[in-house]
């Protein structure tokens, strides 16, 4: 199998969704001529022309909203944001347009359309560059949203996305356009709404998504170590969730972490827990711990920075006292 | 609605077409009172905000149009509706919230949808739908179609960012729209001139070239239509239009507020009554001979007639069923 980087996989992707059906396009700031802001649109515009790979002006909230109307009359948009952060201005067309249009059209009027970019923090970007906003999309019935971890789910998550009769959120990662992964060459899809054990352990569970899924697996090798064995369950949508690979997990380890990378209140991993005390109630060992960012906008300098994100140490000291070691 | 073999010239209009055009207007009036009376009977509940005044626009625009155009709208949405041939019974079911209105109970006066007409809904956020509108027009334009959208939206909408947004675009893409302002004169309880830092808004296109404009008298029928003639000879060749048409609310901005009073006087409001859309229709009519007080009457019969069975149709459809509440969030197919 190639292994190529999770940045490759989403341009695969898009050309073989693109190739595959004539509605597709994509539209958003710098997909076209630029190649994309990080590059995920690289050569579509030579391959597809002007009309499906389509660069505009820096609008998010007007061309969120053409993307609504095009999928309304039958087209299939894939409206890239250069980053979540900026989707703030279009989220008026997200909540109150995709998500709600067919209910309030008694079903007369879907939406098949794709909101894509790269989520959360990077590095140094400070306050208005640095935000998770899973919980915000999660929160909208009307939506799907998928939070790939690596290039093969990247891969799988984005065609399944793209070939939805409805609006799919795919948060990507900054952060994790480079990393690498075996991603088959022939025709797949990652299936929306269900998540993967991507480590097997019985001492204790982290229940995680997204770029967090790098953090677990390195916890999970560290902690291996010690002789503490954890299952790793990525979550891969966070809407809908599949709540029975949580339980299956936690009813297995009697004890969990959710490791999320976004703030604490209201944020993803209350909802998890929430699962997890509804359905496994019996079967804790231990209150469930979660690791999330500080409840702080993101700070600037280094340390500070280093300080307000979830890492590996504070994933593997949740484990821990989940475990009641150390 | 006009058939699509139908002349565009609004200038060779003959006696039926004439007639059609007043029982158009007249129909949405007679609705729309029933709406109030239904309201106020609590049949009726939420936001419910009233067309009255403003029948012109309405049928005038849409009277020019072809089934495969395509239509959107704001919350203030009945007129248009039934002025682009959805049924009083569906609009009025709807507006009851039965299961046998347009959108089933689920989207109520603000929120109505007709798939089969091209009525791409109601839409309850100032200025959400204008980007829809560029993006209908986009998907016309990239399956190379001939087809335009009308999008009708309140004079405050020029205000919001996402009216620019949308023209920008639309005039950057030459997308085949036609934005119709309908200048009632205030958003709400405020006056246009409270809030919009120009005075002639359909010069706002100035701001984007190539885009066609122009402002219309909105209580005129034929004008309207002689307007819309023109705007669909530009939008139809790629050509985005911003149409002015200056009407006036004769109702409070829904039904829970006041027709006059803090904002604007009751002398205004009778000044403006003299140019009631349809009573300056119906006399040019009889003026000129294509209508006689009989045909009126009969008119005026039939309408009643139609609306009364609106309301009998409404009020016997039943309550959607519990198990609809979850229905419609998601498709659950797949392509």
């Amino acid at each position: 199998m190639a292994v190529i980087t999770y940045r490759e996989a989403l341009n695969q992707a898009l050309r073989e969704e693109m190739a595959r059906d004539d509605r597709v396009f994509l539209m958003g700031e710098e997909v076209a001529q630029y190649n994309g802001a990080y590059k995920v649109s690289k050569g579509l515009l030579d391959e597809f022309g002007e009309m499906r790979v389509v660069d505009t002006p820096i609008t998010e909230l007007g061309f969120a909203g053409v993307g609504v109307g095009a999928a309304m009359v039958g087209l299939r948009p894939v409206i890239e944001f250069m980053t979540w952060n900026f989707a703030v201005l279009a989220l008026d067309q997200v909540v109150n347009s995709a998500a709600k249009m067919l209910y309030m059209s008694g079903g007369q009027y879907p939406v098949p359309i794709v909101f894509r970019g790269p989520n959360g923090a990077a590095l140094q970007l400070s306050a208005q560059h640095s935000q998770a906003f899973e919980s915000w999309l999660a929160h909208i019935p009307g939506l799907k949203v998928v939070t790939p971890g690596t290039p093969y789910d990247a891969k799988g998550l984005l065609k399944a996305a793209i070939r939805d009769d409805n609006p799919v959120i795919v948060l990507e990662g900054e952060m994790l356009y480079n990393t690498k992964g075996e991603v088959p060459e022939d025709d797949y899809i990652v299936p929306i709404g269900k998540a993967d054990l991507k480590r097997e352990g019985d001492h204790c569970s982290i229940i995680t998504s997204g770029k967090m899924v790098l953090v677990a697996m390195n916890a999970a090798d560290q902690l291996a170590k010690e002789g503490i064995r954890v299952d790793v369950v990525d979550l891969r949508t966070v809407r809908p969730m599949d709540v029975e690979a949580i339980t299956a997990s936690v009813r297995k380890t009697n004890r969990a972490v959710v490791l999320e990378e976004g703030w604490e209140i209201a944020g993803i991993g209350a909802q998890v827990v929430d699962y997890i005390q509804r359905e496994c109630f019996d079967d804790l060992d231990a209150p469930v711990v979660r690791v999330h960012q500080a409840d702080v906008p993101m700070p600037y300098a280094k340390g500070l920075e280093r300080a307000a994100k979830p890492d590996l140490a504070k994933t593997i000291a949740a484990v821990k006292k989940v475990m009641y070691v150390d | 609605m006009a058939s699509k073999k139908k002349s565009e010239s609004p200038q060779t209009a003959d006696s039926e077409t004439l007639k059609s055009l007043l029982h158009s207007m007249l129909l949405q009036r007679r609705f729309e009172e029933k709406v109030g009376e239904a309201y106020a009977l609590g049949k009726i509940g939420g936001f419910c905000h009233l067309y009255i005044g403003q029948e012109a626009v309405s049928t005038g625009t849409l009277s020019m149009l072809r089934e495969d155009d395509y239509v959107i709208t704001t919350y203030r949405d009945h007129g248009q509706a039934i002025a682009r041939g959805m049924t009083p019974r569906s609009v009025m079911a709807e507006l009851f919230g039965r299961i046998d209105g347009c959108s089933r109970g689920k989207g109520g006066s603000m929120h109505l949808f007709d798939r089969n007409l091209n009525f791409l809904g109601g839409h309850g956020i100032v200025g959400g739908h204008v980007p829809l509108a560029a993006g209908v027009g986009f998907a016309i334009k990239y399956r190379g179609g001939d087809q335009v959208i009308i999008c009708f939206m309140g004079e405050s909408v020029v205000n919001t960012g996402a009216f620019h947004e949308a023209l920008n675009m639309a005039a950057l893409w030459k997308l085949p729209c036609v934005f119709v302002i309908e200048n009632n004169k205030y958003g709400m309880g405020t006056a246009v001139e409270r809030a919009a830092a120009i005075k002639d808004l359909s010069t706002r296109a100035a701001s984007y070239d190539g885009m066609y404009a122009e402002h219309v008298d909105g209580q005129d029928v034929m004008a309207v239509r002689d307007a819309t003639s023109r705007a669909l000879t530009h939008a139809r060749k790629g050509q985005p239009v911003l149409l002015e048409v200056r009407t006036y609310r004769y109702m409070g901005h829904s039904m829970s507020d006041a027709v006059s009073g803090t904002y604007r006087t009751k002398a205004e409001l009778d000044e403006y009554l003299k140019r009631d859309p349809i009573n300056l229709f119906r006399a040019k009519l009889l003026e000129s001979g294509d209508l006689s007080e009989e045909q009126f009457a009969a008119m005026e019969q039939e309408i009643k007639a139609i609306v009364q069975d609106s309301w009998d149709f409404a009020d016997a459809s039943p309550e959607p069923p519990a198990e609809s509440l979850y229905e419609d969030v998601l498709v659950t197919t797949e392509s």
